[in-house]
């Protein structure tokens, strides 16, 4: 798990900063901050998640910084459309890797909508990818711009597409409804958090945000009703996690 | 009370005026509110400058237009009257993160502590992303 991941390297340098991309702020999200990356759901998330008994058994209360971000700042400033996600800035705040799926297997994709089992070779999938991604972490922080997995700046540059028109506007959308939303009104918040999803139907960070504030009482549950299963249908052949491009054997 | 949503900062504007289609801020307000100031070749972030094209008036003697400013650069500007709430998005294309330098922000932890990425220089940052849904 990230702390024990933060445990196991906090010494030679590393931090994380966990943002937590939550509109309604710490009634969705502070009971998983406290409780870290198992949250609410348990051995569940373990599976899901493609944690190693290894990680999992090092699972902790955070002790790195948990963030809050209700209005998706962070999401906006680097072009982050789906969780988990992660960029790794280096020791002069430079960005050495742009963000990308940080070790998430499209195990959504096999689960059982009503029982939420898994199969166990997607099981397994999802925790070699996760491991993979750990193992990129570990390379970067003991061996610095001599990692691998450090990108040089044309790649970075040519990674980083940014937002298009639409998009760009569909972020502008969203930081309006997320505002008004806050501010207690559900209703003119609504059309501005569906004209995002609708300028930009591949974020699932607008189209999940969108879904979890609609219903007061579905607040920090996993936001999967109909409109969330029958866009993941709709990827046909497409990741839902874009697997990071981690080199040859990724 | 006019609200300004720019950058991942939310601000409320003081005196701050609509013209036409634009809103109009208080020089003094500027900064706090875009992380942008207003030098004499024209609205500068860091080394960062952008002239003020000839022919287009950005700012008088007491104010600025920061969505003038903003649909020069392309980024969207959207206003809700009802609320009086201005948004303005991101700039179009990959320009910010393919400088390869990470744009800084600031949020508040689960106690209410603020912690802005600037101060985490001199360690590795891994910037990590969930939600609760």
């Amino acid at each position: 798990m990230w702390q024990g991941i933060y445990q196991e390297l906090r010494d030679r340098g590393l931090v994380i900063l966990a943002i937590a991309l939550d509109t309604a702020g710490e009634a969705a999200a502070g009971a998983f901050a406290r409780a870290g990356d198992a949250g609410p759901l348990g051995p569940l998330a373990k599976r899901i998640m493609g944690w190693s008994d290894d990680l999992w058994s090092r699972a902790g209360r955070p002790t790195y910084p948990c963030l809050l971000d209700a209005q998706h700042a962070v999401a906006e400033l680097y072009d982050i459309t789906n969780v988990p996600m992660a960029v790794w800035i280096d020791e002069e705040g430079r960005i050495v890797r742009p963000p990308e799926t940080a070790g998430a297997f499209d195990v959504v994709r096999h689960i059982d909508v009503t029982t939420f089992g898994i199969p166990d070779e997607v099981a397994s999938q999802g925790e070699r990818v996760r491991s993979r991604y750990v193992d990129a972490v570990r390379d970067w922080v003991h061996h610095g711009p001599r990692s691998r997995f450090v990108l040089p700046p044309q790649e970075i540059a040519r990674r980083s597409r940014g937002p298009g028109e639409a998009a760009a506007r569909a972020h502008a959308c969203f930081q309006l409804g997320a505002w008004l939303w806050r501010r207690g009104d559900a209703g003119a918040a609504r059309p501005w958090l569906e004209e995002a999803v609708r300028l930009r139907p591949e974020s699932w960070t607008f189209r999940r945000q969108k879904l979890a504030v609609a219903d007061a009482a579905a607040i920090g549950n996993f936001a999967a009703g109909p409109e969330y299963w029958e866009a993941v249908q709709a990827l046909g052949d497409r990741p839902y996690y874009v697997p990071p491009d981690l080199g040859d054997d990724s | 009370m006019t609200t300004l949503l720019f950058d991942g900062r939310t601000t409320e504007l003081e005196g701050a005026e609509q013209r036409g289609a634009e809103l109009w801020v208080r020089r003094a307000q500027l900064e706090a509110a875009t992380g942008w100031e207003l030098r004499p070749e024209g609205l500068c972030q860091g080394e960062v400058c952008v002239p003020v094209p000839s022919g287009a008036r950005w700012s008088d003697a007491e104010r600025v237009s920061v969505t003038a400013f903003a649909r020069h650069l392309r980024r969207p500007v959207l206003h809700e009257a009802a609320h009086d709430v201005w948004s303005v998005g991101p700039e179009p294309g990959g320009s910010r993160l393919a400088s390869g330098i990470a744009p800084d922000f600031t949020l508040p932890d689960f106690e209410g502590r603020l912690h802005s990425l600037s101060q985490y220089r001199g360690k590795k940052v891994l910037l990590m992303t969930w939600a609760s849904w």
